[in-house]
């Protein structure tokens, strides 16, 4: 027989999962203004929920019980502030004279549609894109300050401080958070698409190296970009593109970092780690995405990284150099520049492709030296040694100077023989 | 940095359409560029070919395509950044127009404020 979860087994799990959604709901009524009163309510209802299932055990269905707590303390909340005259209450009287007899929904749609307009509302460029992305975590995902902190490697006071300033942003810059209109929808879904993939880039080339925390950023992201696909208005070519990339990237995910928490070279994983199921769903959101003539950064990543997981194909190096050729004239990023040179080298050989590499410019990145070590690696072995040691000295992380070193001792070894 | 137009020019309007491996020379080229950030225009492709081509001269007189005089014919242009025009034309030294006859005009760009 299943044993029960006690209540202080499932309680985070569910906070994690339902504060996120309780507090869209609650905002979406509340005007994001107050975010601060929907999350309060919030917090108020888990820290409800955590005494009462102390003493009598988690009911049968835990998110009607939450659900139904949040509700009453809405309308319980409504209705004190009918007594005063606050500035809240005027906003609450804007939205319409019977609103406060309306009662609250949290069906699935009304979660759905509160948490797209969150959405919309926390991918805002008045604030920094890593600031969005803090944002996104507290707001869209129910971390905790210390958790963000933990992500970024920063201290929790500092995180603190920046979140902070970045709901003053927000509040300052008046988006309303609903209705979201189709005109609001179009002119900022580039930047929310590119807040997600950047929050799931957090996950997946993170700063930390705990295994944890990066998958659970990297799913977040999935699942906010899911709730994207679920509207007709959001569900566009670029939105499955972007779905695609995350599902093709994140089927490697177990096979990338190793049991230490170390980077593994993609030569180097172990394949059969690599989730077939996710690859089918990537392939699927890929094919969604094509349906339309437009090829964006995200289409052409996707599609990198479908021909990294096709295995036997001869010319797939050929195609991944090509995809990678028209990335470059989309957007320059340096990472998109070594990533190119890499393919062709794999093309037309590390010769070719050191006189690519010398002319990027790109001296005093550490990704730089690693890859010009790893052309010379067979051709001059002295070149490669000390462009190894440059990249050893430029880069912060201790597990990468490790894996260059050994790298440096094996090239050292073979020119002894 | 200055900007530099490359202005491409053939000889023969057959080379005009390219093979699958010209294609890919060329992209490799185009992106060699964009990869040092040194791109500053993708610029266009210009058709040659009759029905997108035509030359006004003076008197209202107007010509088919742009080849009735000249032997050579603009087939497109990109727009580079550089240090000076030795560096535009070291790039432009790396494409592969050569091969079939081509050559490249590097010119300077100069910017009205």
């Amino acid at each position: 027989m299943r044993d029960i979860p006690s209540y202080n087994e499932i309680l985070p799990h569910l906070f994690r999962r339902e504060y996120a959604k309780m507090t869209a709901v609650l905002c979406s009524r509340f005007g994001l203004q107050h975010i601060e009163v929907a999350e309060d309510i919030a917090s108020d209802t888990f820290l409800k929920a955590s005494e009462n299932w102390a003493i009598d055990g988690v009911p049968e269905n835990p998110e009607a019980w939450l659900y139904a707590v949040a509700k009453n303390k809405a309308r319980d909340y409504l209705k004190r502030i009918a007594f005063f005259e606050t500035e809240v209450r005027e906003t609450v009287k804007l939205k319409g004279p019977d609103d406060a007899g309306q009662d609250f929904d949290f069906d699935d749609q009304t979660i759905s549609d509160s948490q797209l307009a969150m959405i919309f509302a926390v991918c805002n460029s008045v604030n920094s894109v890593e600031s969005q992305i803090c944002l996104a975590l507290q707001i869209l995902c129910g971390f905790s300050v210390e958790e963000i902190a933990n992500a970024f490697l920063t201290k929790t006071e500092t995180m603190k401080k920046r979140l902070q300033r970045a709901r003053t942003n927000l509040r300052n810059d008046s988006f309303q958070i609903k209705p979201l209109s189709e005109a609001e929808i179009k002119s900022r879904l580039d930047i929310v698409l590119k807040t997600l993939y950047l929050l799931f880039n957090e996950g997946y080339f993170s700063k930390t190296n705990n295994r944890l925390i990066r998958k659970e950023l990297c799913s977040e992201a999935v699942r906010l970009a899911l709730i994207l696909t679920e509207n007709s208005l959001t569900d566009t070519s670029q939105t499955n593109a972007l779905l695609a990339l995350m599902c093709f990237q994140s089927s490697r995910l177990d096979a990338r970092i190793d049991g230490s928490g170390e980077t593994v070279l993609f030569d180097k994983q172990d394949k059969s780690l690599w989730d077939r199921s996710l690859i089918e769903r990537a392939n699927y959101y890929l094919v969604s995405a094509t349906n339309g003539n437009e090829i964006s950064k995200y289409h052409l990543e996707a599609g990198i990284a479908y021909w990294h997981t096709a295995s036997a194909d001869e010319n797939k190096w050929q195609h991944i150099l090509q995809l990678y050729n028209q990335l470059i004239l989309i957007e320059y990023s340096p990472v998109a520049a070594l990533n190119r040179t890499f393919a062709f080298a794999k093309v037309y050989g590390h010769e070719k492709a050191i006189v690519e590499a010398e002319k990027l410019n790109l001296t005093g990145n550490n990704h730089y030296h690693e890859l010009l070590g790893y052309l010379y690696a067979d051709i001059n072995i002295e070149k490669a040694v000390n462009q190894y040691e440059q990249a050893i000295r430029l880069t912060k992380s201790k597990m990468e100077k490790q894996t260059l070193q050994k790298e440096i001792n094996r090239l050292k070894g073979d020119n002894r023989i | 940095m200055k900007e530099f137009v490359l202005i491409f020019r053939l000889k023969d309007i057959s080379d005009f359409k390219p093979s699958p491996e010209q294609m890919q020379e060329r992209m490799n080229w185009l992106a060699g560029i964009a990869a040092q950030n040194k791109l500053a225009d993708r610029g266009n492709t210009l058709l040659p070919v009759e029905g997108s081509a035509k030359t006004v001269k003076p008197g209202n007189l107007v010509t088919d395509g742009p080849y009735t005089e000249i032997k050579e014919f603009i087939s497109g242009y990109v727009v580079v950044k550089a240090e000076n025009i030795d560096d535009a034309v070291e790039m432009a030294k790396a494409n592969p127009i050569y091969k079939i006859g081509g050559n490249i005009e590097v010119r300077e760009v100069l910017k009205r404020d």
